[in-house]
């Protein structure tokens, strides 16, 4: 019976301090669900989530403050992305946050532009070109449409404009929103 | 001729060859249009860029754009005239879209570049020079994909065995055949310039056992040649025999593995039209400026084959065929069965395009309306890529796109073999045309998204640095003043200090004027 004790007791030390010793020894620098759930946000930065963000976003899911339906340029594949990745159900987006829209990108109309760099400051991804004084421009492979630039501007010389399709971004469309074709003899 | 063992690749379709009537004619060629409209995009890979300017004129086979990569190719000019336009047009692209092409306006003169050396005795080039020679010719496989050829050529070491295709990869193709047919020296000849170029010494050139013509040609051209290196096959006819993939499981019994190429079990695939592209690039300093191309269906007067320049609008070719009959009804490119729908006959002739369909109103069926599947299980039964249809359906359907990896989606070769077994007509390839489109698309965002993250990351650290420097100068500064307390003269100094550097920097403002950048003033 004693010698049971002893045995269970000293087991119990042993693994206790193994487990101590990998706690500090193994800690994980920051939140690995954090880096996944952000992984898969589309780093717009827009905001419409209400986060400052997308990582932030992505924290304040991984804490359970915010819902996975609040992501609008992520659309749908993002929420279900979300659901799989945390299992939960998907669920529509919320419209508080905003809708579905195609993407964009800003284009700033160049004569009008005064030269504020207001909207250097606001754009979270430095794809606005310019100088104080000086006329801005977007590097459009750079934009990420989040229209954060269209606000601040003074002059109203910021444009979000539809990304046009071309060959190589165009998409074979789902069979079933086509009208049956005729086709194959 | 000695008949080696063949193997069976899975599934596959018998399909009546519908080839009688282009056939039976002799390739004719098509007078040179008015106006070429040269896409910039006719193969895989990174369009080419111009190196002309409107305005400007060329010469036959003059290059007027060069390769936009690695993977690219050069465009030529297939007829003399003048550049007018570097402008978006519409392409044969199943989206119908309009891309960047050079327009010329052909003067009738067909005065040709020679800025190509021609060798004909090439054995003494080395393969890297035959490579470079094949680049510059701006060649691509001919068989319908469009890869650049040069680029194929460089890919493998270490190779067995070089495989021509002449397998029609459709029942209303025959441009392959009537190239054999006519010109089998040519193809011949291209094949001793892939040998030497790939360093290897063995060539089989696959041909469909329902062309006996074909075969017959090349035998009596390899036997008046002397050529031993070089071995003609017999294959059964059996839709997409084709297909690369395909055609290397018949002849040698080994399958390419799923995501690699064939050099990664030693072989190599081309098509035998660009075998032929090859011979002229090389033995005569001809870039690819025509191709041969199948003009058939019931919608043509007199279907046949016609050598075709690049460039050369679709409704001169009709035209060389005799025109539209009364029943016309709807214009393809590349086959009934792999092939998409045109929506204009004025739409160029480019690199890809090996057969124009013009269908009669009698050789469309429309299309069923879809039932549900009920999982029969023929479509993977047919399956030439060994996958499984359905369950792909299945996902592709629901919009469970991630999955799709998991079955192999990439592997499909969209024959269309599974649309046709289908008895509940669903419309499986589109779904699978749809599913890899949207794929792609989302790989094209998460590159963009990673980008996004990147730059927001960096700006991030930016600001921060920016504001602990801010934090850190106001602190000196509090310092400094914290340490002249009570000093009334040293207070002085500082703030004698102070005015000289703000009247300092008026006064430099002034010689600038206009000049002032936000960003000094922080």
């Amino acid at each position: 019976m004693i010698s049971a004790i002893i045995v269970i007791a000293a087991l119990a030390t042993a693994f206790g301090l193994a487990l101590g010793f990998a706690a500090v020894r193994f800690r994980t620098q920051g939140d690995p669900v954090v880096d996944r759930i952000d992984s898969l946000l589309p780093q717009t930065q827009c905001g419409q989530c209400s986060f400052a963000g997308c990582r932030p976003y992505a924290e304040a899911i991984a804490a359970g403050e915010a819902d996975i339906n609040r992501c609008p340029p992520g659309g749908e594949p993002t929420i279900r992305a979300l659901a799989d990745l945390l299992e939960r159900d998907p669920k529509p987006l919320d419209p508080e946050s905003g809708e579905i829209k195609p993407r964009t990108v800003a284009v700033i109309d160049e004569p009008a532009c005064i030269g504020c760099t207001l909207c250097i400051q606001a754009c979270p991804v430095d794809a606005i070109l310019g100088a104080g004084k000086q006329m801005h421009t977007v590097i459009a492979s750079e934009c990420t449409g989040c229209e954060l630039c269209v606000a601040p501007c003074p002059v109203d010389c910021i444009a979000m404009v539809e990304e046009p399709v071309t060959i190589k971004t165009w998409k074979w469309p789902k069979p079933d929103e086509v009208a049956p074709a005729a086709e194959r003899s | 001729m000695s008949q080696p063992q063949l193997w069976r690749f899975h599934g596959g379709l018998k399909l009546d060859p519908r080839t009688a009537g282009p056939a039976g004619e002799p390739i004719g060629l098509v007078p040179v249009p008015k106006r070429l409209v040269l896409p910039l995009s006719q193969h895989v890979g990174q369009p080419a860029e111009p190196v002309v300017s409107p305005g400007e004129r060329v010469l036959k086979g003059q290059p007027i754009a060069r390769p936009g990569g690695y993977i690219g190719a050069k465009v030529h000019a297939s007829s003399s005239g003048t550049v007018v336009e570097i402008a978006d047009h519409a392409v044969p692209h199943p989206s119908g879209l309009a891309a960047p092409c050079i327009v010329i306006e052909t003067d009738g003169l067909d005065e040709a570049w020679s800025g190509y050396e021609p060798v004909p005795e090439f054995a003494s080039l080395s393969a890297a020079d035959l490579r470079a020679r094949v680049r510059a010719a701006g060649v691509v496989g001919l068989g319908g994909a469009a890869f650049p050829t040069a680029v194929k050529l460089g890919a493998g070491s270490g190779l067995k065995l070089l495989i021509l295709n002449g397998a029609e990869c459709e029942p209303y193709i025959c441009c392959d055949e009537l190239l054999l047919r006519e010109r089998p020296e040519s193809v011949l000849t291209g094949a001793q310039v892939l040998l030497q170029a790939l360093e290897i010494d063995r060539c089989c050139i696959a041909v469909e056992d329902d062309k006996p013509r074909a075969r017959e040609a090349l035998e009596n051209a390899i036997a008046a040649m002397g050529e031993s290196r070089i071995e003609v096959v017999a294959v059964p006819a059996i839709y997409p025999e084709g297909g690369e993939r395909q055609l290397i499981k018949v002849l040698t019994g080994e399958e390419v593995p799923a995501r690699g190429v064939p050099p990664d079990i030693g072989y190599l695939c081309q098509n035998v039209g660009t075998a032929a592209a090859v011979a002229r690039a090389v033995l005569h300093g001809e870039p690819l400026i025509s191709r041969i191309v199948t003009v058939t269906g019931g919608g043509v007067v007199r279907p046949r084959n016609l050598e075709v320049r690049l460039g050369t609008p679709m409704a001169d070719l009709v035209q060389a065929c005799g025109g539209y009959t009364e029943g016309a009804d709807h214009l393809l490119m590349g086959g009934a069965m792999m092939g998409f729908p045109l929506a204009e006959d004025s739409l160029p002739v480019i690199k890809a395009t090996n057969c124009v369909v013009v269908a009669s109103r009698e050789e469309i069926r429309p299309r069923q309306p879809a039932m549900p599947c009920i999982r029969c299980g023929e479509c993977a039964e047919i399956c030439p890529a060994q996958l499984l249809p359905q369950q792909l359906y299945w996902h592709a359907r629901a919009g469970e796109l991630d999955q799709l990896d998991d079955f192999h989606l990439f592997d499909c070769i969209e024959c269309g073999c599974c649309d046709v077994v289908c008895p509940s007509q669903l419309p499986l390839t589109q779904y699978f045309r749809y599913a890899k489109t949207e794929l792609w698309a989302r790989d094209r965002d998460r590159i963009r998204s990673d980008l996004a993250r990147e730059r927001f990351e960096a700006r991030q650290e930016r600001l921060e640095a920016e504001q602990a420097a801010r934090k850190r100068r106001l602190e000196e500064k509090t310092r400094a003043a914290e340490k002249t307390r009570g000093d009334e003269a040293a207070r002085k100094a500082l703030i004698d200090d102070a005015l000289e550097r703000v009247q300092a920097r008026r006064a430099r403002d002034e010689d600038a004027e206009g000049n002032d950048d936000a960003g000094s003033g922080r």
